[in-house]
C-alpha cells in the first residue's frame, strides 16, 4: 500500500476514534444521562441489540432509494437522449426540470401524499423528484461534448444520427452520466428519508425514517442514535459502491480513473 | 493520361461571418499524386480541405469527382491536426470506426484492421488505449483509420504538426512508403516548406486572406527521398525557392 492511501485511510480514523473517545469521556464526566445525548458506546450496544429490528426497516428506505434511482436514472437517460435530438424538446423540456429540481421537496412531498394512496408510491415520488436532476443534467451536458474532431469524423464517414448516438455521444456521456449517478445515490436516500418524515408513517411497513420519529417521541435516543448511524453507513456504502461502479466502468480510458503517476 | 481525380473550379468560400476565406481556387490532383498545400496560418488550408471532404459547402465554383461517387464517405481517407481518436476504443476499435459506420462487421473487417495497423507498425498495440500511446503513435492509428477504407485519396491536415522533429521525420518517411507501396493518392497540407519539398512531388503555394494559389512547383529530385535528401544542395534550393514564392504570397518580406 502506497503512503497516500495509508494516509488517507489511517488519518480519518484517527481522528474519528479521538472525537469519539472526547465524545465518551465528555458525557461520563458531564454525567450527560443518555435521553439527552448517549455515548458512543451505548449507541454501540443498542445498534447490536435494537439492529435486527431496525434492519427491516432499513430495508423499506433501502428498497424505496434504489427504486427511486432506478426509476430516475433511466428516465433522465432517456429524458437527456431525446433533449439531445432537438433543440425544441430540450427548450420546452428543461425550464421545467429546473422547476421541479429546485422547489423543495417538503413542500409539495404533503401534495404527492395525498394524490397518490399508495404510501410505497408516494414516498418513490418524492425520492425520485430530488433523485432526478443531477443525472439528467449531467448527461445532457455530456452528451453534447462530443469532441469536435470525432463530430467531423463521423460526418465524413456519413454516419446516421443513431450511429452518432449509440458510438459517439453515449460513450462520451458516460462519465458525466456515472458523475451524476454518484450524487443522485445519495439524494434517492434522502429524498425517501424525507419523505416519510413528512408522511409520519410508512403504511403497514416502516422505514428507518419513521423509527427514527418513533424513537425520537419516544425519548429512546440512543436507539435513534443507532437508526442515524445507520443510515449513514447506508448513504456512505451507496456513495462507495456507484464510485466502484464507475471506476470498473472506466478505468480503462477516463482520466477520473487513472492513477495519479506524476 | 487519366482525367484528374479531384478537380476544383473558382472555388470561393466566405464564412457567416463575412470573412473571405478562399478566393478563386483552381486545382486539380491527378491519380497518384503527392500534393503539398503550404500557406501561412489562418490562410484557408485548413477550410479548402474541409471543402474538399465535403464538411462544409462552398459558396461559389466546384468541387468533381472523376468516379461517379460523390466522392464523400469511404472515397475519402481524412487526418486531423489532432490524432482524434475515442478514449473509449482500444487502437483496433478506433481503425475498425469507419468500416464499423459503413456496417461492416466486426468480423468481416479484422483482416483489413490488422492489415493497416501492420503497415502503419502498431501490429503490437492492437489493444492498447489512445493514453497508453505516444503522439507519433497517436498519429499512426489515426493514418490507419483513414486508410482501412482503402480510399481514392488521403487527405492530411497539418497532421505532424505538434510532433518532435525526430518522431516527424520518421513519420514523413513512413508515409512516403505508404504512398509508394499503396498507391496512394495523397493531399497533404502543412506550414513547413522544409516538410512540403521532402514529401510531394508538387507543391502548391497558398497565399493568405482570402486564400488563393499563388504558385505551384513540380517537385523532382534524382535520388531517393530519405535521410540524405535532407542534406543535399538541391533540397536547399527548392526549400529556398519555395520559402521565397511562399514570402511573396503571404506578403512578408524573405
Amino acid at each position: 500500500m502506497s503512503d497516500g492511501r495509508l494516509l488517507r485511510l489511517v488519518a480519518p480514523l484517527i481522528f474519528g476514534l479521538l472525537v469519539l473517545a472526547l465524545w465518551e469521556w465528555a458525557v461520563r464526566h458531564y454525567d450527560i444521562p443518555p435521553y439527552i445525548a448517549p455515548g458512543p458506546m451505548l449507541v454501540f450496544k443498542t445498534l447490536w441489540t435494537d439492529g435486527p429490528s431496525l434492519l427491516g426497516s432499513l430495508w423499506v428506505t433501502l428498497r424505496i432509494a434504489f427504486t427511486a434511482l432506478a426509476v430516475a436514472a433511466s428516465l433522465s437517460l432517456a429524458l437527456a437522449i431525446l433533449m439531445s435530438q432537438s433543440r425544441w424538446i430540450e427548450a420546452s423540456l428543461l425550464p421545467y426540470a429546473i422547476v421541479l429540481q429546485v422547489t423543495p421537496i417538503v413542500s409539495i412531498a404533503p401534495l404527492i401524499i395525498i394524490w397518490v394512496k399508495d404510501v410505497f408510491l408516494s414516498l418513490l415520488v418524492c425520492a425520485f423528484i430530488v433523485a432526478f436532476f443531477p443525472v439528467l443534467s449531467n448527461t445532457t451536458l455530456g452528451l453534447n461534448s462530443a469532441d469536435r474532431g470525432l463530430v467531423d469524423l463521423f460526418r465524413l464517414y456519413g454516419a446516421s444520427r443513431w450511429q452518432t448516438l449509440l458510438y459517439l455521444r453515449m460513450p462520451t456521456a458516460l462519465p458525466y452520466f456515472l458523475a451524476g449517478l454518484k450524487i443522485s445515490g445519495g439524494l434517492a436516500l434522502i429524498g425517501a428519508v424525507v419523505a416519510e418524515f413528512v408522511a409520519g408513517s410508512g403504511g403497514v411497513e416502516t422505514g428507518l425514517a419513521f423509527r427514527i420519529l418513533e424513537a425520537g417521541y419516544r425519548l429512546q435516543i440512543p436507539r435513534l442514535f443507532a437508526a442515524l448511524l445507520m443510515l449513514s453507513l447506508t448513504g456512505i456504502a451507496i456513495y462507495f459502491l456507484l464510485d466502484r461502479l464507475a471506476y470498473l466502468l472506466l478505468r480503462n480510458w477516463h482520466e477520473s480513473a487513472m492513477p495519479n503517476e506524476r | 493520361m487519366p482525367p484528374p481525380l479531384l478537380t476544383l473550379a473558382d472555388v470561393g468560400k466566405e464564412f457567416a461571418n463575412g470573412v473571405e476565406a478562399l478566393s478563386g481556387i483552381s486545382l486539380s490532383v491527378d491519380p497518384g499524386e503527392f500534393v503539398a498545400l503550404v500557406g501561412a496560418s489562418g490562410c484557408g488550408k485548413t477550410t479548402l480541405l474541409r471543402l474538399i471532404a465535403g464538411l462544409t459547402e462552398p459558396n461559389s465554383g466546384r468541387v468533381t469527382w472523376s468516379r461517379r461517387d460523390d466522392g464523400r464517405g469511404s472515397r475519402i481517407g481524412y487526418v486531423f491536426q489532432e490524432p482524434t481518436l475515442m478514449p473509449w476504443a482500444t487502437v483496433s476499435g478506433n481503425v475498425y470506426l469507419p468500416l464499423r459506420l459503413q456496417g461492416v462487421s466486426r468480423r468481416a473487417a479484422e483482416p483489413r484492421i490488422r492489415d493497416v495497423l501492420a503497415q502503419v507498425g502498431l501490429s503490437d498495440f492492437a489493444d492498447a488505449y489512445s493514453r497508453q500511446l505516444s503522439g507519433g503513435m497517436r498519429m499512426r492509428a489515426s493514418i490507419a483509420r483513414a486508410l482501412v477504407t482503402d480510399p481514392d485519396i488521403l487527405l492530411l491536415d497539418e497532421p505532424f504538426a505538434a510532433l518532435d522533429e525526430l518522431t516527424r521525420f520518421k513519420l514523413n518517411e513512413d508515409l512516403l512508403r505508404l504512398w509508394r507501396t499503396r498507391r496512394l493518392t495523397i493531399l497533404f497540407v502543412t506550414h513547413s516548406v522544409f516538410e512540403s519539398v521532402f514529401l510531394a512531388t508538387r507543391v502548391v503555394v497558398m497565399s493568405s486572406r482570402p486564400g488563393r494559389i499563388a504558385a505551384e512547383l513540380p517537385i523532382g529530385f534524382a535520388g531517393e527521398r530519405d535521410a540524405v535528401l535532407r542534406t543535399t544542395a538541391e533540397y536547399g534550393r527548392t526549400c529556398h525557392d519555395v520559402s521565397q514564392r511562399l514570402a511573396t504570397a503571404s506578403g512578408v518580406a524573405a
